[in-house]
């Protein structure tokens, strides 16, 4: 034993490479687990379009659905809310919607909808995640004169107009996000799918 | 009984541990007031462990079934209120006892050289303790538990890039829901109560290492009697642990006392909004996170989104908590106790003292644009106290140390 030398590069390298191949493993091993943390095969599936009846909603009122968890709203707007719309276009952060996944490109538009009396929206605050309350009248004592109907976070004070876009000065960043959708019949519009361009 | 112990010792330290961490563990013998607040919150530690334990006897983790179990255990199991507004209140009384342990570290310098690893671990033990209370709000599927869920984990989909798929994942679905309600049941009765056993052991480790610091901040070290035990140094069993016994019996009278006659404190330990189940589809006109939260969510919410984010208020957010790690070395002052350090240290800890709990408060209140603008100046302070401190310690005007601790 007493005349054979010590290699200390090669005990080294073998240290190394056993070392790097024990850490590989333990990368691999790490996967399964972050990996369940994953949405499970259920939650994708009720993540599934929803189709949903446009002909049950008044003129003016807000329907609410559910959508990967998320509710969605449905808005049935009259002309005389779209003639609003574009008569306090100074007061917003993005009144041209040109922020990027806001909403599908079909959507980049005044009233940002497919159908201008229709506006389909997730109805989650783009701040926190809260779900603002739909406010459709005009000047209430509590929004200010200037209010011309749309959504208050009631959390932070967020406030959309009727086309979901962010007044400025709220502390939501951007307007609320419009989901992929399409229109299956006059009446009859599915969420979660995006339209043929 | 000797013959017993002799046994023993030969295969386990027994008395060995028991002389380094009890009889001969030599602490300085001017403890004060301050020094309660360690053994407290082991103390709070066993009783929130305890008190976890039996809750989970009857509670179910299922988004359909857990607010009613929490009802069933507070109407139906015997002494299942008692257990439960034991583990409600304990959690705010861990964190009273904390902020405390953390300001009394902050005013005799005890983070200083060569203490700085167990302040170290403090901080990692004051993250885990965060994230352990964070689980633990979501679990009585309260519109509270479920909205403030909702809200922090929003924080995460603020970070660029990677931030939504990043909050799908802690969530394992695109809401909070039922897989987030059973992976945060897990998190709080596990995972995290593990790491928290570790951290508090490594911290008592390194504390026994180097030896505890004290009101004047003297190294107590430094002056041995001719058999190595600290001129000012007394055992810590039985001195100190007498004295942390009136400190248990004193706190557990307060303890009880909130939690037989106040156990919601008004709406501050147990928020109102959460005797309300869980409601995906409503937001309560008002989130406030539990009041130990409230001071970073008021900086949260100063920061203005910035180039279409809101990403600069959460990275203030995880700042404000995570700068105290740098707190050893950014003190520069020549002295390590509040007693021998000059004016400027000391306003400037009064200062940061005023901003930590008025912007608690703010935290708790709905926003307004004057109340936006008092925020954004207490944030400014908050920070200024730690970016600022080694100017203002190195320029501080200190009083000499005396060799051995005072009377």
């Amino acid at each position: 034993m007493s005349e054979m030398t010590v290699n200390q590069s090669k005990r080294r390298f073998l240290v190394t490479m056993t070392s790097a191949v024990g850490g590989v493993a333990a990368v691999g091993a790490a996967i399964p687990f972050v990996g369940s943390m994953l949405p499970s095969a259920r939650a994708l599936a009720a993540g599934a379009p929803v189709e949903v009846d446009l002909s049950k909603i008044e003129p003016g009122m807000l329907l609410t659905v559910e959508w990967r968890g998320k509710p969605v709203w449905i808005a049935s707007r009259t002309p005389e809310m779209l003639a609003l719309l574009d008569k306090h276009d100074d007061r917003l952060t993005d009144p041209n919607s040109e922020a990027a996944g806001q909403q599908p490109d079909y959507c980049k538009n005044a009233t940002r909808s497919i159908k201008p009396e229709y506006m389909v929206v997730v109805g989650i605050c783009t701040h926190l995640g809260c779900s603002p309350t739909y406010r459709k009248e005009i000047g209430p004592a509590d929004l200010g004169v200037d209010w011309p109907g749309g959504w208050f976070c009631p959390c932070h004070g967020s406030r959309f107009d009727l086309a979901a876009r962010v007044f400025s000065g709220s502390p939501a960043p951007t307007n609320l996000v419009v989901p992929p959708h399409k229109y299956l019949s006059e009446s009859k519009v599915l969420i979660g799918e995006d339209q043929a361009a | 009984m000797e013959k017993v112990l002799s046994w023993i010792d030969a295969r386990f330290p027994m008395s060995a541990m028991y002389k380094e961490h009890l009889s001969e563990y030599f602490a300085p013998k001017n403890f004060n007031f301050w020094y309660y607040f360690g053994s407290l919150a082991l103390l709070v530690l066993v009783i929130q462990i305890v008190t976890g334990i039996f809750l989970t006897m009857n509670y179910k983790p299922d988004a359909n079934m857990a607010f009613a179990s929490v009802e069933y255990i507070m109407r139906d199991v015997p002494f299942g209120w008692l257990i439960r507004y034991a583990h409600s209140t304990g959690a705010s009384a861990f964190f009273i006892v904390v902020y405390l342990h953390m300001f009394r570290g902050l005013m005799y310098g005890s983070y200083r050289k060569p203490r700085e690893l167990i302040w170290v671990f403090g901080c990692l033990i004051y993250l885990a303790l965060m994230a352990e209370a964070f689980f633990g709000y979501l679990l009585p599927w309260g519109q509270m538990s479920y909205w403030g869920a909702q809200v922090i984990v929003n924080l995460f989909a603020a970070i660029p890039f990677v931030g939504e798929d990043l909050s799908i994942w802690i969530r394992g679905d695109y809401v909070v829901s039922d897989a987030t309600l059973n992976r945060f049941f897990a998190f709080h009765v596990i995972a995290l109560p593990l790491v928290l056993v570790g951290l508090i052991a490594a911290h008592v480790i390194a504390l026994h290492e180097v030896g505890s610091n004290n009101p004047d901040g003297v190294e107590i070290k430094k002056l041995k009697d001719e058999n190595g035990k600290p001129l000012d140094g007394i055992a810590f069993h039985p001195y100190y642990t007498v004295k942390d016994i009136l400190g248990v019996v004193v706190f557990l009278i307060v303890f009880s006392a909130i939690m037989f006659f106040a156990p919601e404190m008004g709406g501050y330990f147990i928020e109102a909004n959460n005797f309300i189940p869980a409601d995906p589809f409503k937001t309560p006109e008002h989130i406030a996170p539990v009041w130990y939260f409230t001071p970073y969510y008021a900086i949260l919410r100063a920061i203005p989104p910035m180039f279409g984010s809101q990403f600069p208020g959460v990275l203030a957010m995880g700042v404000a908590v995570l700068i105290f790690f740098a707190l050893p070395w950014l003190d520069r002052s020549p002295v390590k106790s509040i007693r021998y350090k000059g004016p400027r240290f000391k306003i400037a800890l009064a200062l940061f003292v005023v901003a930590f709990i008025w912007l608690g408060v703010l935290g708790v209140l709905p926003v307004s644009p004057m109340r936006t603008l008092t925020a954004q100046i207490l944030t400014a302070i908050y920070f200024a106290f730690f970016l600022l401190m080694p100017w203002y310690t190195k320029a501080d005007a200190t009083k000499p140390v005396p060799e051995r601790v005072t009377e």
